[in-house]
């Protein structure tokens, strides 16, 4: 293990940065994965909004600046917002088609 | 090789995150889904407890495990959802996307300097320098500085909670609901109506016995 850092020693902002990666990652495979579901494409949006925030919650640590946990704080009720109107929309959508396929929702292809 | 226990509980956490977030784009089930997001949600809010800021962890906590993915448990289970279509071609992109998904994270991974970032320890938190709790450092921020956004972000969510429910509401045929303006308009004409009537009811059987004297 030459030239890599002891990461047991102590907590830095690379943990912090490595974890919002690997979360980003991860729910951009979930897209590509359940991109016919779309409540699954939900839940890897929230997923993705998750790792953003881990890297603002971290800056602001390392930086000692209140902004980014301020700014954690919108992008929760943004995304709280946003999931419960997509959520209403997806009632919807089952309501009159019966579907969540994102496949079977084409009536504005030409 | 030392040691430093809020280093090991990060790690703990932010495996058991990882773990969790793996299952929830695996899982074959929406319900189980659900339930491995809400496990990434809590191991995540842990790390930020162990990172200093309490506040926005519990604020998930609340927020997220506790109003959200109980919204998505309840819209999951309640639609009819007929899954095997579904998950067609899951298989078929597997491929593409687990490439997709290592590529991203080894350029990201590069790109933002992890290994480098983690030479030097996080710096001090800003709120014990100033020996206040993460919890009225924070509000010093939002209510001072950033107050407009926060009334904006306060509007945001009264519009959400009308979108979600005018999306959401129909009428069905049938159904008895009031109509307040129809309550409002009424007069004291439309409540009694005063008819005139005979004082004694007649005896039912007496005409019918006439009728038939008669002839």
């Amino acid at each position: 293990m030459i030239g890599m850092p002891n990461i047991f020693a102590a907590l830095t902002l690379g943990h912090y940065l490595a974890l919002g990666a690997v979360l980003f990652c991860i729910s951009v495979a979930g897209i590509f994965l359940n991109r016919k579901n779309v409540i699954m494409l939900l839940m890897s949006l929230e997923l993705m909004l998750l790792a953003v925030n881990i890297n603002f919650v971290a800056f602001s640590r390392s930086l000692g600046d209140a902004a980014g946990q301020v700014f954690v704080f919108f992008i929760l009720t943004v995304a709280a917002a946003e999931s419960a109107i997509g959520l209403a929309i997806l009632v919807t959508l089952f309501r009159n088609r019966r579907t969540i396929d994102v496949a079977d929702i084409d009536s504005l292809k030409g | 090789m030392n040691f430093d226990f809020a280093t090991l509980a990060f790690l703990g956490f932010a495996a058991t995150a990882a773990i969790a977030a793996l299952a929830t784009i695996a899982a074959r089930n929406p319900v189980h889904a659900a339930l491995w997001l809400v496990l990434t949600f809590f191991s995540v809010a842990c790390t930020w407890i162990v990172g200093g800021a309490e506040f926005l962890g519990i604020a998930l906590v609340l927020v997220y495990v506790g109003a959200v993915m109980v919204l998505f448990l309840f819209v999951v289970m309640m639609l009819d959802i007929d899954l095997a279509p579904l998950r067609e071609g899951y298989v078929r992109y597997l491929p593409v996307g687990l490439v997709v998904a290592l590529v991203m994270l080894a350029q990201m991974l590069a790109l933002i300097g992890v290994k480098a970032a983690a030479q030097a320890p996080l710096a001090d938190n800003a709120a014990v320098a100033t020996d206040v709790p993460n919890t009225t450092w924070l509000a010093r921020a939002l209510f001072t500085e950033f107050m407009l956004p926060f009334e904006v972000a306060a509007v945001i969510l009264t519009v959400a909670v009308v979108a979600a429910v005018m999306l959401t509401l129909r009428r069905r045929g049938g159904t008895k609901h009031q109509d307040p303006s129809a309550q409002s308009r009424v007069k004291a004409g439309d409540r009694v109506r005063i008819i005139k009537m005979a004082a004694e009811k007649p005896v039912p059987g007496a005409p019918a016995a006439e009728g038939e004297a008669a002839p």
